[in-house]
Order: C-alpha cells, then sequence, then structure tokens
C-alpha cells in the first residue's frame, strides 16, 4: 500500500492490521489463550481507533525512525565473529548509542547512515555491565532519537524492529524492519556459550526473531516511531538453552548513556584502550598480573604482584596458581579473565590458589570499577 | 549464511496429522468467536478489514502448488494463468525433472510438466495439466511495494500439506531492492523483497501477496544461521516485476540466461560507480563504454551502488536492449547496450544437467530435430539411452514434452512461436507476393525508392542504386553500404510477411522482449512484444512483434559478435495511416552500430499482386 494517504484510510489501514493480529494469534494460541489474546487483541483495537488519526502509516513510520539507525562495521569477520552492527542516533551532533561487543574492538569503526552517508566513528564510553557503547560520529543537525526518562512500554504493545540483520542492507539501503509484540518485560537470565552473561536488569521479550547476526543495537519502537529499546547481543535463555529475542529498555539505554557521557575522562580513557580491555576486565586492576595468554590453554599461573595492590594484600604472591574464582574453578588464563569480567562491579572477588601443593582461599575485595584502574603498561592482554 | 529453502524429502503421505496451519480458516473460526463474544465492540471497519484480509489469503491459497517430487522433496509453486502455468524455483524442480505432481487447495493433485528454467535466477515455470480454469493469482507491481506493507506467504513448508491446503505465514515487507549473492554463478537473488513473514523450508517457489491478495514475488530464500534450518524473521522472495521480465522467455521452453553488462564496475573513492574493467568484445564497448565511465543510470533506474547496478541486471535477460545512460568528464550520454549472458549456453545446459539427474534431458541431443513426435514416443531419440530417459516420463507428460539442446522443453517453444503466427496473420491479411514498392522520403527531404521482390531487392537513394539478389545467401557485402543489410532485412521481412513467420528458414519463438526500451523505468514493468529468432540464408535475425500482432522491427545479424542492421517500423497500417495497405509502415528507421543509417518517410506503397512478378524457385534456406 501506497505511503501518504489521507488520514481517513489509516483507521482502516489499522484495522486491516488488527485482523492479522487475530490470524497471527490464533494460529500462535491454544484455544484457552486464543481468548485471552482476543480480549487483547479486542482492547488494542479499541486503541487503535482511538488514536488512529494521529499515527502515521506504518510504512512512513518505519522510513522516518530508519534514518536515525546506522550500519556499523568494524572488527571481525573471522571464526562466526561478525564484522558488522547496528546503531542508534540519539543526537544531532552525532552520538551513537550500540552494544558493546567484538565489533567495535577496531581502529575503524564506520557508520552508515539511511542515505549512504559513511562516517568514521570513535568510541567515546563504554558501559561495561549494561554491555552498551557510545559512539560519535562527526556529522550535525543529524535525525536522532532523543533518550530520557520513560515509562515501560506495556506487555502487548506492538513494535517494529529495525536493524542491520544479516548486513544485508549495505550503502543507501535501508536496514531491516521487522514486526512483533513486547511479550514480557522480565530479568535477563541468559548465557553466551557456556558463560552467564553479568547484566540480570529488565528486558523486553519480543515475539518475532529479532536477534540476528547484525541485529545488536538495532532500534525497537512502537507503532507512534517513539523509541522503546535496543536490540541486544545473540544470547541464549539460561534455563531452556533457546535463543532470546530481547531488547535493552530505553530506560536502561539512557541511563547508561548519562553515564557514559558523564562519565568523561574515565570512561574515554577506558575506551582508549578498545573496549575488550573493558569488557575483559583487566585482572591488573587488582595488582595481579597473570603469565602471558600465549597458548589456548595457558595455566592461570601468577607472574607478579603489584605492591600494596589489592591482590597483595589478599596474601596473592608470584608464581602461585589460580585454580577458582567465587568458588567457579578455572582452568586456563582465559577463563580467570572471564570469570572476573563476568562479576558485577562491587561483587566480592574471591580467588583459591595453590601453592607448595596446598589451597590458598584470598579475599580480595569488591570488584573495582570496569577501567577506573588501568592496565600497568607492558602487560600482556 | 543463505540456503535456499527447498524442503527435504517426505512424501505426501508422511504424516497426515500434522495438518498445516490455515491461517484463514482458524481466522474464520476466531472472527465467530470474537463475534459472538463481543460483537457489539468490534467496530464495523475492524470487522470488514478483517473479512477482505480473509479473502486476500484465500485467494492466495486457491492459486498456491504444493509439488511433491516423489523421493527428491518438494516445495511450493504460485499459478499465473487459468491454463495452468504455475511459477516455482529452480532449486524445487531440480530434482523432480520433467515431471512432478502437485496438489492444490481443491485437495485435487494434478500431473505437471517443467516448461522453463532460470538457474540463475532460481526460477522455473511448470504447467499443470488437465484443466483451462486453473484459480490463479494476479500480479502485483512489485517496485510499488514499500517496507512496511502488509504481505503474506502461501505455501507447503516443511511439506505440511499431505492434505493439500497450503499454510499461511503472515508479516510485513522487511526490506526492498536486497542484493543476494548467487551460489556460484546461479540462484542470485537480486533485486528482491525481504520479508518477516515466516518462509521455512518447504515454502520455496510459493507465492508471496500483498495484503490484496495480489503476487508481488515468489519466496525463494532465507538467512539461516545458529538456529538451524527454520525461519528467522528474514525472508527473501523474487519480485514479480523480475518474474514479469523473464516470463515469455520461459514460456517459449528455454533455457533462461541473465545478464550482464560485460564490464565490471568499482565504487571510486568519491563513491561513483566506475568501469573497472570491459570487454572489447562487448556490445557496451561498441556503444563506446570505456573505462573509468560513471554508470548513473541502466534500464531506466538510477544507479548509486556497485549494489543497485547488480540489482537492476539480476532482473534483465541476456538479449534485452536496454538504455545505459554514463558519464564522462561531466558529459550525461545516453547509449543502447545489448545484453550479453552471464554463461555461455554450453555452460548453463551442463548446470542443468549436472544437478538434474534421471530426467529425459538428453545429452547428444543436437540441433536436428524439427519433426512432432521426437521425445513424444520415446523413439525420437536414437540412443538407447536416450530411449531409458524417455521412458522415465510419464505417459500423461510425455505430448508435452520435448527435448532438445539449449531448451528446457522445446514442445512449449511450438506452443510460443505458434501462437505469434496466429497474432501476426490476425493482425493484417497476407499481403500480395508481387514486387513491392516503397517511395517516399528521407528526413532530409531527399526521395527515395524501395522495391522488393522474391527475385532481388533494389534501393534509389540520392547517393546511388544498390542491388541485391534474393535467392542466394544474404550474409555477404551487407548492402547498401553503412546499413549493415538494410536490404538483406526488408526482403526477410516481405518474405515474413507474405510466408508467415513458421515458414522463414529456421524460427523459433525467442520470449518477451520491451516494445520501447527507452520507455524502462524506475517503476514497474515495460510493455512487452514478442521476439521470435530466425536463422535463413546465411543471416540471423531476431524479430519484434507487437501484442496486437504487428511487425514493429528486425535485427539483422550478417557475423556474430558483429553490430546488426536494426530496422524499426513505426506507425504501422492500420494502426495508422490508413492509406497504406496492412502491415506497412509510415516510417523506416535504420540503425547500424552508433550510427542512424536513415529514417525512411513512406509515401506511397504498392504491393503488386503475385502474376505481376516471375516466381522464382524457393531459396536460400
Amino acid at each position: 500500500m501506497p505511503s501518504g494517504q489521507p488520514p481517513g484510510t489509516i483507521a482502516t489501514w489499522i484495522a486491516t492490521w488488527i485482523a492479522t493480529w487475530i490470524a497471527t494469534w490464533s494460529r500462535a494460541l491454544d484455544g484457552f489463550r486464543m481468548a485471552t489474546g482476543l480480549g487483547i487483541v479486542a482492547c488494542l483495537a479499541g486503541v487503535a481507533v482511538t488514536v488512529s488519526t494521529a499515527l502515521a502509516s506504518p510504512q512512513e513510520t518505519i522510513a522516518g525512525a530508519a534514518r536515525k539507525v546506522v550500519k556499523i562495521h568494524g572488527a571481525g569477520g573471522v571464526r562466526g565473529l561478525e564484522a558488522y552492527q547496528t546503531g542508534i542516533l540519539v543526537s544531532p551532533a552525532g552520538h551513537v548509542v550500540t552494544v558493546l561487543s567484538t565489533v567495535l574492538d577496531a581502529d575503524d569503526i564506520t557508520c552508515v547512515l539511511d542515505d549512504g552517508r559513511r562516517y568514521r566513528a570513535t568510541l567515546l564510553g563504554v558501559d561495561a555491565r549494561r554491555e552498551l557503547a557510545v559512539l560519535v560520529i562527526e556529522g550535525e543537525e543529524l535525525p536522532a532519537f532523543t533518550l530520557g526518562a520513560a515509562d515501560p512500554a506495556p506487555v502487548g504493545t506492538r513494535v517494529f524492529a529495525l536493524s542491520n540483520l544479516f548486513n544485508v542492507a549495505v550503502g543507501d539501503e535501508r536496514v531491516s524492519a521487522q514486526h512483533g509484540v513486547v511479550s514480557a518485560l522480565v530479568p535477563l537470565e541468559a548465557r553466551r556459550g557456556g558463560y552467564e552473561v553479568p547484566y540480570r536488569g529488565e528486558v523486553y521479550i519480543l515475539d518475532c526473531t529479532t536477534n540476528n547476526p547484525g541485529s545488536p543495537g538495532g532500534a525497537v519502537i512502537d507503532w507512534r516511531g517513539r523509541l522503546i529499546g535496543m536490540l541486544g547481543k545473540e544470547l541464549r535463555a539460561s534455563g531452556t538453552g533457546i535463543w532470546l529475542n530481547y531488547a535493552i529498555p530505553l530506560a536502561t539505554l539512557a541511563d547508561g548513556y548519562a553515564g557514559i557521557v558523564a562519565g568523561g575522562a574515565a570512561s574515554a580513557e577506558a575506551a582508549a584502550s578498545g573496549p575488550a580491555a573493558a569488557t575483559r576486565f583487566d585482572p591488573a586492576s587488582l595488582g595481579l598480573v597473570l603469565v602471558p595468554d600465549l597458548l589456548d590453554r595457558t595455566p592461570p599461573f601468577v607472574e607478579s604482584v603489584a605492591a600494596e595492590s589489592a591482590a597483595f594484600r589478599a596474601g596473592i604472591r608470584a608464581d602461585d596458581l589460580v585454580i577458582a574464582v567465587g568458588g567457579r574453578s578455572v582452568a586456563t588464563r582465559a577463563a580467570v579473565q572471564q570469570a572476573l569480567a563476568a562479576l558485577a562491579v562491587g561483587d566480592p572477588v574471591r580467588l583459591s590458589v595453590v601453592r607448595g601443593g596446598t589451597i590458598v582461599e584470598c579475599d580480595l575485595g569488591p570488584r573495582p570499577e570496569a577501567g577506573r584502574n588501568r592496565a600497568t603498561p607492558g602487560e600482556a592482554r | 549464511m543463505q540456503w535456499k529453502v527447498a524442503s527435504p524429502r517426505r512424501g505426501p503421505r508422511a504424516r497426515p496429522a500434522v495438518a498445516g496451519c490455515v491461517a484463514w480458516a482458524v481466522a474464520c473460526a476466531a472472527c465467530g468467536a470474537a463475534s459472538a463474544a463481543r460483537a457489539d465492540e468490534v467496530p464495523a471497519a475492524v470487522l470488514d478489514a478483517q473479512q477482505r484480509r480473509i479473502d486476500a489469503m484465500r485467494r492466495g491459497s486457491a492459486a498456491a502448488v504444493a509439488i511433491f517430487a516423489g523421493e527428491a522433496g518438494g516445495g511450493s509453486g504460485v499459478l499465473i494463468s487459468p491454463d495452468g502455468y504455475a511459477l516455482t524455483n529452480f532449486h524445487v524442480v531440480q530434482p523432480a525433472g520433467v515431471a512432478m505432481t502437485c496438489g492444490l487447495a481443491d485437495g485435487r493433485l494434478y500431473d505437471a510438466v517443467l516448461v522453463g528454467l532460470d538457474p540463475t535466477g532460481d526460477v522455473a515455470l511448470v504447467k499443470l495439466l488437465g484443466r483451462d480454469d486453473f484459480p490463479h493469482a494476479t500480479w502485483a507491481d512489485s517496485d510499488a511495494v514499500e517496507v512496511g506493507d502488509f504481505c503474506f506467504a502461501a505455501g507447503n513448508p516443511f511439506l505440511l500439506a499431505t492434505d493439500l491446503q497450503p499454510s499461511i505465514s503472515a508479516g510485513i515487507v522487511s526490506g526492498t531492492r536486497r542484493y543476494q549473492f548467487p551460489a556460484g554463478t546461479i540462484l542470485e537473488y537480486a533485486d528482491c523483497l525481504q520479508v518477516d513473514a515466516a518462509i521455512n523450508p518447504g515454502n520455496s517457489g510459493g507465492g508471496l501477496f500483498d495484503a490484496a491478495g495480489r503476487l508481488i514475488g515468489v519466496n525463494g530464500r532465507a538467512s539461516f544461521e545458529k538456529r538451524g534450518r527454520v525461519n528467522v524473521g528474514v525472508g527473501y522472495a523474487i519480485s514479480a516485476n523480475q518474474l514479469r521480465n523473464f516470463l515469455g522467455l520461459l514460456k517459449g521452453g528455454r533455457l533462461v540466461d541473465h545478464a550482464t553488462l560485460g564490464a565490471t564496475v568499482a565504487t571510486s573513492a568519491d563513491g561513483r560507480v566506475v568501469v573497472s574493467d570491459i570487454l572489447e568484445t562487448s556490445d557496451a564497448w561498441r556503444r563506446g563504454l570505456r573505462y573509468d565511465d560513471e554508470i548513473v543510470a541502466l534500464a531506466g533506474r538510477t544507479v548509486r551502488t556497485v549494489n543497485a547496478l547488480k540489482n537492476v541486471l539480476g532482473t534483465l535477460p541476456a538479449g534485452w536492449q536496454v538504455p545505459l545512460v554514463i558519464r564522462r568528464g561531466g558529459r550525461r550520454e545516453e547509449i543502447l547496450v545489448r545484453l550479453a549472458g552471464v554463461h555461455a549456453a554450453a555452460e548453463l545446459a551442463r548446470i542443468v544437467e549436472g544437478k538434474q539427474q534421471g530426467t529425459g534431458r538428453p545429452a547428444g541431443d543436437g540441433e536436428g530435430p524439427e519433426g512432432p513426435g521426437r521425445g513424444r514416443d520415446g523413439r525420437g531419440d536414437g540412443s538407447p539411452d536416450g530411449k531409458a530417459r524417455a521412458a522415465a516420463v510419464p505417459a500423461a507428460v510425455q505430448p508435452f514434452y520435448e527435448p532438445r539442446r539449449g531448451f528446457t522443453n522445446h514442445h512449449f517453444n511450438r506452443v510460443e512461436l505458434d501462437r505469434v503466427v496466429r497474432l501476426v496473420a490476425a493482425a493484417a491479411p497476407q499481403p500480395p507476393r508481387g514486387r513491392w514498392t516503397l517511395v517516399g522520403r528521407l528526413a532530409t527531404g531527399e526521395p527515395f525508392r524501395i522495391e522488393l521482390s522474391d527475385t532481388e531487392g533494389v534501393i534509389d537513394l540520392p547517393t546511388g542504386t544498390t542491388r541485391v539478389d534474393a535467392t542466394g545467401d544474404l550474409d555477404e557485402n551487407p548492402s547498401p553500404p553503412g546499413s549493415g543489410g538494410m536490404l538483406a532485412a526488408l526482403l526477410l521481412w516481405r518474405r515474413l510477411l507474405c510466408e508467415g513467420p513458421a515458414r522463414l528458414g529456421r524460427t523459433s519463438y525467442w520470449g518477451g522482449v520491451p516494445l520501447d526500451p527507452r520507455s524502462l523505468g524506475e517503476r514497474g514493468v515495460p510493455a512487452l512484444g514478442d521476439m521470435l529468432e530466425s536463422s535463413v540464408a546465411g543471416v540471423e535475425l531476431r524479430w519484434t512483434v507487437a501484442p496486437e500482432g504487428m511487425v514493429k522491427g528486425v535485427d539483422l545479424w550478417t557475423a556474430p559478435d558483429a553490430d546488426p542492421c536494426e530496422v524499426r517500423f513505426d506507425a504501422v497500417s492500420p494502426d495508422s495511416r490508413a492509406d497504406l495497405p496492412p502491415g506497412m509502415p509510415a516510417s523506416i528507421t535504420v540503425r547500424h552500430g552508433n550510427e542512424t543509417f536513415g529514417v525512411f518517410r513512406v509515401e506511397s506503397a504498392v504491393l503488386a499482386p503475385a502474376d505481376a512478378a516471375a516466381r522464382p524457385s524457393e531459396g536460400g534456406t
């Protein structure tokens, strides 16, 4: 259907859509739930018709919002790691919110706008706990969403997800649009591989397959074109192992963005060494220097301990072998780093080390803020 | 990663309990429940819209075809005409061979025969047999489809249609004009539609419909990755407009190829699309395309990225002539370029043969067989190998199948040729066979005189008189000089009108072509005519026939890979100029290479009766 229709036909459009939902819902739900579903649909119908005069067509809504979504190209392209994702423009000056990932672990990050304009982006800062990052591109008067306080979108809200999934959109091609419904607002309990995702905040669960390769950082908007969240990384649910389709709510996004922008120097300093340093929480910030990670399975021996550091105070010494972090056994140097990164800021850091055939428990106190303590120069990552 | 979505093998009777979830049927029930419970609260507009949606899905379902290829698996298709032509994917029919069984929503099974293949575009045309009143889809302009439009797919996902009822999956258009790289040199999805309606294995070849139930594409591909071979909200459909560009070629039973410019392009540092390499044997080179030229538009569509150029090219058949707009040193220039094929003919045949085993496709079938019956009864192909293959074609399908090299099914080339012969005959009565005399003025105002007979062709021009013997081969000394063979083209044009296309040397149906290449645009399908291909008297010709049956033009080659003589007949009587005899043009334009040889304004045309001239023996073929 063409865009730019007279307002009179918009109600019809909405109605047309609702008929679809009835079909979709009735297919997806069994008898009992169908009745509930129909109830909700009927309510939605009422709401939709009431507000229909104020709504643009779905085509116009998508086209307008897509101008505020960028395709991000960075590091990757090997071993199943994509070199692309999505970002959301949140200021006319060129601030882009996206998901903190290995894609950003590159000297050269490119953002491509809806109209094909390409910008080289710089990493302003990251929020390792929420896995958010803010990029800046040098633009002026760019189309942008406004981040701010917002009530959560109610369950049942119909949404569009706009993302650079599978990198199918290049240059001036528009990001992909998918449709769905907010199914739930629940705490995230997910894992990536065998590794529990540290973030436990609430996320929107969506009823459509939105979280694909390249989708992270994509915009989730409601039918009025308002941003309600951002698509996260591809994750599996901890309990069931199924792939999740979820979005980080606007409020979380706004908090993270405000923190990164206000974080200023510290945040930017952390960012300067690349996001990997921030994601992979650096043991050096505890004064702990492990042997260089040269092999696939380098045993986590302690190379040295900085004087007067948390590690030193906890009694860790050179040549100790770390065997557990927080009671979970770790076999490799990489596992130690991952286990430390999994801890939230402020969580107690407890290491079990082997020294001369004896296990020694060491309490290093609360985990410091990510990036506050820079890695000591020369330390091998 | 992208994969085609043919379903793994599963027979029609595999698991009857798992019926496809037919949304419209369920929706009907839901609608009933809703109106019973809260009838007073559902606005009439909502119910109307719902009813329209149900109707659209019912129409889509009626046109949906469930294709079963026995042990080989199966997929979906969509009927596009009452006489049973249905589109599907090459990768669906490829394991099935030339015959397959198709089920419709009416609960009946039909025999179907393979008609035409486009392996590059992953398209196949099949024909269901036994009815002339099949329910069928109507076309929509896929260039008008927008992101956010409602759409639905009707098909046979996971081969669930054991009761022959298609499954409906609904969604929105996620992207338009997407480019999906080919697997090797085939299965390229250019300018395709991306949808979040579930496209699963088995949906391949099925129709994608708009809110009104009109056909906007044929589903065939989806992005699959770590979640396994199930839908992840990313499916792709070949656009309806691309399918319509190729439909004529497919109906002619051909093995169809896609187009290439004969040049590669790259994005320059300042973001322009420029020629990075070009074949000096290509038509584009002969028309003047050179290294570093900027490509501005092709076939009426603006080109800003390399992908955009691939998108346009991917929707065009090899052999079409299309306008190319280039910019060189700030100057804009438009040239007409004849598009070459992506594959050599033999290469394409090898791809299909390699993929299609145990079918009736002959390996050693040469140029020869013209007589009917070859392939029909299995006797025409002398080799025991051929007999074995022909025997594999079921009896119901054999009358509709005729193998021939370079064709998917030559039987349908005869069908289309017959149709055009009838079209031409109906447009104008057969003109008298005597000497034809066309007199008029050139665009410069100077007079000309053309005489055509069975024995000779003569043209008087201000530059002198030229004569051609019509009884011998016509490829020597194309004349008049500089025309590329205008007299030969006119002599054969006269024979075509007098004898009918089928009797002119070796003539076959080529396919659909734009009547006016310069009218190609950003949106919609161009007005298409039929093209015939002839080989006679040492020359090769391609005739353009308007839907009304008038011969609108002919291109004549005296040598391959050379520029043809291009003759265009305008304002053909009785369309206009009723004073001229039927079939005679008011204007003839002759082009050769980059030059217009002449524009001939016909003031009078005298067609003498047959006995007025000596009747020579038939020659040349």
